[in-house]
């Protein structure tokens, strides 16, 4: 397989085996219980997942978590004991305990092929003791790693308040906004006081967990355009959740959550804004810009906005140009971010990918497409369920400067000679928005910036002669 | 149902796993969904390898639950066998396979036609047994294996070495310190001038494993894993084993000589000569070993009646017991294990070397003992060093399971003479001492002044509002000092004097920190 077969002009989707690592995506509840600080997450399974959890949770297992597992054994397995009242029994429990606002149960593979029956049994307990249960069936049956995010906020979206059509009346809050504008050092640019006009203007609603101070900047930056987020799904606490309805707009941040953009469509009659995501600047701007357009208004100052984030990467862009990164892929952040690496200079080899939404990310395709030929680079493949041992065939061949990759296979490509970066950082690092595109490319280039340090000690190939064939 | 936020042992494939991918060129493909090959990682991350895991999953979605693995096991099977020509494959089974009740032994039974390599079903439930027992009967299970088709082809290598020689079984990958203990291990039989003939599983062949019968005698470390092994060698070859751990002078000492009686029943025939290792043990008690002498010099006798608690596996726990208290004079007030399925064993073990003894695998109930008995220091796994944070009790780690700082680089053995001279130091280093411990009696802290700010002087005139506060708050407090030094430099250089949200995201992007 030469570099020839690699690259095509057109946007073209492989499959292979689906013989790929990634995380289970119960590992959701890692950041989920931290975002909705009144909630508890009860994953129904058995010792795997528990150890999983334990093991890719690390140290915030010890900060007494708001969640737990519900460890089935062989009694709950060959249904000798009684699933609801189990369930009730430590629901109760955590009741007492935690006294949170809402238990949101995970369901694993076990559940799924015990056929246990979570939705049936939820609606009867949560009156019986009185905290609304949420079940999202995160499972490594069905899904990968960030899409158990995307199952938990599709069941969220159920519980969300139905909005009704009259104007709330918002209090006309942007002293912050003069207070920012009066600094910037964009002396001649055509920034002025935005006008928030609440009476034409539909409602947004957000979608996607991100930390509090990311939303508040994603916020910030639309309401420098006069366009008011009403309210996020997740929110920061369950009972703040917003009113969805008719009428509703619907915006996603990330690029993993296609069944809750479904769900708010098809159930809650929102207006989907399909938009490239807002990660790196370039992104930012076009998913700015698709919300203005949707809402008819004209973007103002983003084009100079984006420019000085650009100005402000300076350093970190000379180090990534004509850089080749390969995405092994398991997290869905892959289109996105390679998208932006190649804005960057960079040149993206294989952008591996667990599951591919095309209409989700119908503009984010759209614009790396555009990106590729702005930057005169051809499209790379995009590999969807990617086998890893072929993956690493690949590797071998057309030595990257830079894999995101696993954790199962950071070392032994290290080892190799072949940098890489863990691929869960940019899970739990700040990607979004303007201000953290910084961010992006700190982590992108950390390894080469250690290679850079180390480079005259010649050091590469750490393992033995015979088994360098990977 | 059972309510649980952390688990002492792990499930059991983790266990038949850890054996499998100790083993050279053995390859283990999981019958498991998405997500349950997080044993790569942990391989990956806490021994730091630098080879790929010979671990794969053949992964069970939902077309598998709706129709059956049918030829999706076999193909991986013979996928990898053409890949990567190991010498064998162990299938193996997670909870998911438990319940799914296929016949995966047919499906072993198919691919073993079809691949150069050996293929076997790892006969493990998970539903009855955990990591360590998994991972015990997994070892004799492949040891079984290769030592019956040995003797089918005639290839079994039985004639006892001329020289006396044994095999350590139970060494293997992610064991508490097991990499060090066994260098330790063969520094010491080097010494005792033994031969080491095989060590399993950890970067042994299977290939090898005929040789086993050749060896003397067996010697199992650890408690947990190998056992089953040595049994099983004993029924079949007769060949004797030494189940002491050598942790700890006493129980060293011990273990030699339990070596000894085992070797002199062949050495005059043999060799023609009896060995006598007592005064190798003397000298190396009194002289080549610091912690005898420890224990007799003053820094020690500080330690005297000091109260400890001792809780891990069986192994660590019973020997860190017995050290504390007859080794150095700590009164271990409680010793605990969570190996639940060797709790007679244990008990008999530390019985008189503790006040108290508990058995359980729930943490809390670890935590809450501790916190009642009130001990001068901990030694335990990583659960109970966060528990020693949170009471505030030093805690010193003597057992699984463990984190990245478990697998230091430098040389650390638990076993042998070196290995006492590091639990010597672990534990005079968990305890505060001497001087210091007079100190804080007579004057009740070092520095009773409280801290107000970090910095020595306070010249802010820049007002933070109440939100902007609460995000400051928000960040992890080593890089708080930092956005706050930034973003008060950035609003003096703007002529800021109220810092409000806003202000904070634009020095973040004006400052590029």
């Amino acid at each position: 397989m030469s570099l020839k077969n690699q690259v095509s002009n057109t946007l073209t989707l492989e499959c292979e085996t689906g013989n790929y690592h990634t995380f289970c995506p119960i590992s959701c509840v890692a950041w989920l219980y931290q975002k909705i600080e009144d909630s508890f997450f009860l994953v129904v399974g058995t010792k795997t997942c528990g150890y999983f959890l334990q093991n890719a949770l690390g140290v915030m297992i010890f900060a007494e978590p708001r969640y737990a597992m519900a460890e089935l054994e062989e009694g709950d397995i060959s249904a000798q004991l009684n699933d609801y009242e189990e369930l009730k029994r430590l629901c109760l429990q955590i009741k007492k305990d935690r006294n949170p606002s809402v238990i949101v149960w995970i369901g694993t593979c076990t559940t799924e092929i015990i056929k246990m029956d979570l939705e049936g049994m939820a609606p009867r307990l949560e009156i019986e003791i009185d905290i609304p249960i949420v079940v999202a069936r995160a499972n490594g049956l069905d899904y990968a790693f960030t899409q158990g995010e995307d199952t938990v906020l599709a069941a969220m979206a159920h519980r969300c308040p139905e909005y009704k059509n009259i104007q709330e009346p918002i209090v006309n809050n942007d002293q912050g906004i003069q207070g920012l504008l009066s600094f910037l050092p964009l002396k001649n640019n055509s920034y002025r006081e935005p006008e928030i006009n609440i009476g034409t203007q539909p409602s947004l609603v957000l979608f996607g967990s991100v930390p509090s101070s990311v939303a508040s900047q994603l916020s910030l930056e639309l309401k420098k355009q006069s366009i008011h987020v009403s309210g996020w799904l997740p929110s920061q606490r369950y009972t703040e959740l917003p009113p969805l309805g008719e009428g509703i707009y619907v915006c996603g941040v990330n690029p993993f959550l296609s069944r809750t953009a479904t769900t708010l469509m098809r159930r809650r009659k929102c207006k989907l804004i399909g938009a490239p995501f807002p990660i790196g600047p370039d992104g930012t701007r076009a998913w700015i810009e698709k919300i203005c357009s949707v809402f008819g208004v004209k973007p103002q100052g983003l084009e100079e906005r984006e420019q000085q984030i650009w100005d402000g990467l300076k350093d970190y862009l000379a180090l990534v140009r004509g850089k080749s990164v390969f995405f092994m892929g398991d997290n869905l952040l892959e289109i996105s971010l390679a998208r932006f690496l190649i804005r960057c200079g960079m040149v993206v080899y294989e952008i591996g990918i667990p599951y591919m939404d095309k209409r989700y990310q119908a503009a984010e395709l759209a614009l790396l497409q555009q990106t590729c030929l702005d930057m005169g680079v051809p499209i790379p493949r995009i590999v969807e369920k990617p086998d890893n041992y072929n993956q690493v065939q690949r590797m071998r061949e057309l030595q990257p400067d830079l894999a995101i990759t696993g954790m199962a296979h950071a070392n032994p490509l290290e080892a190799r000679g072949i940098s890489t970066k863990w691929s869960v950082e940019f899970t739990f690092a700040q990607i979004h928005g303007f201000t953290n595109a910084r961010d992006i490319l700190e982590l992108v280039t950390r390894p080469l910036r250690r290679n850079l340090s180390l480079e005259e000690l010649g050091w590469t190939g750490l393992v033995k002669k015979q088994k360098l064939n990977v | 149902m059972k309510l649980a936020y952390w688990m002492y042992a792990g499930p059991a494939h983790i266990g038949t796993l850890r054996v499998a991918s100790s083993f050279k060129n053995v390859h283990a493909i999981m019958h498991a969904p998405l997500g349950d090959d997080y044993f790569n990682v942990m391989r990956s991350m806490l021994e730091r390898e630098r080879d790929f895991t010979p671990v794969t999953a053949s992964i069970v979605d939902r077309h598998v639950l709706a129709r059956g693995s049918q030829e999706k096991v076999v193909d991986n099977i013979t996928r990898k066998d053409k890949e990567e020509r190991p010498d064998l494959i162990v299938l193996t089974p997670t909870c998911t396979s438990s319940i799914l009740q296929e016949d995966l032994q047919n499906f072993v039974d198919r691919a073993s036609i079809s691949s150069a390599s050996d293929v076997i079903l790892a006969d493990v439930n998970h539903y009855r047994v955990n990591e360590l027992q998994a991972a015990d009967r997994t070892l004799e299970q492949v040891v079984r294996y290769y030592l019956d088709k040995a003797r089918r082809q005639g290839t079994l290598n039985q004639p006892m070495t001329n020289m006396p020689s044994v095999n350590i079984i139970g060494i293997f990958t992610l064991g508490f310190h097991n990499q060090h203990d066994c260098r330790e291990l063969k520094r010491l039989l080097q010494d005792l001038g033994i031969q080491v003939n095989e060590v399993i599983p950890e970067g042994g062949s299977v290939e090898n494993l005929r040789n086993l019968p050749k060896a003397w005698l067996n010697l199992v470390p650890y408690r947990e894993v190998g056992l089953m092994t040595a049994q099983y060698l004993q029924k079949e070859f007769g060949m004797p084993y030494v189940a002491i751990t050598p942790m700890g002078l006493v129980a060293t000492a011990e273990f030699i000589r339990k070596i000894q009686t085992e070797i002199n029943r062949w050495s005059p025939i043999l060799t023609g000569k009896q060995v006598d290792y007592e005064s190798y043990i003397d000298q190396q008690t009194r002289f080549v070993s610091q912690a005898a002498w420890f224990s007799r010099s003053i820094d020690c006798q500080n330690l005297t009646g000091k109260k400890a608690v001792v809780f891990g596996d069986t192994t660590h726990a019973v020997a860190m017991t017995k050290i504390l208290s007859r080794e150095m004079g700590v009164n271990v007030v409680c010793a605990g294990t969570y190996c639940k399925h060797d709790a007679d064993w244990f008990k008999e073990q530390v019985y008189g070397y503790c006040d108290e003894i508990l058995v359980t695998d729930n943490h809390t109930e670890v935590g809450d003992m501790i916190a009642r008995v009130e001990p001068a220091a901990i030694f335990g796994s990583q659960m109970e060093r966060h528990i020693g944070k949170r009471l505030d009790v030093p805690c010193g780690v003597i057992s699984a399971p463990v984190h990245i700082q478990n697998f230091p680089l430098g040389y650390r053995p638990f076993l042998g003479y070196e290995g006492t001279n590091q639990i010597a130091d672990l534990v005079y280093n968990s305890f505060t001492l001497g001087m210091e411990d007079h100190l804080l009696e007579i004057f009740g802290g070092h520095d009773t002044k409280e801290v107000i700010t970090k910095s020595l002087s306070v010249d802010s005139d820049l007002n933070w509002d109440a939100d902007s506060q609460l995000e400051l708050n928000k960040i992890p407090g080593f890089v708080r000092g930092k956005i706050k030094r930034n973003t008060e430099k950035y609003a003096r250089q703007n002529g800021m004097t109220k810092i409000t949200v806003e202000v904070m995201y634009a020095a973040k992007e004006a400052l590029n920190a």
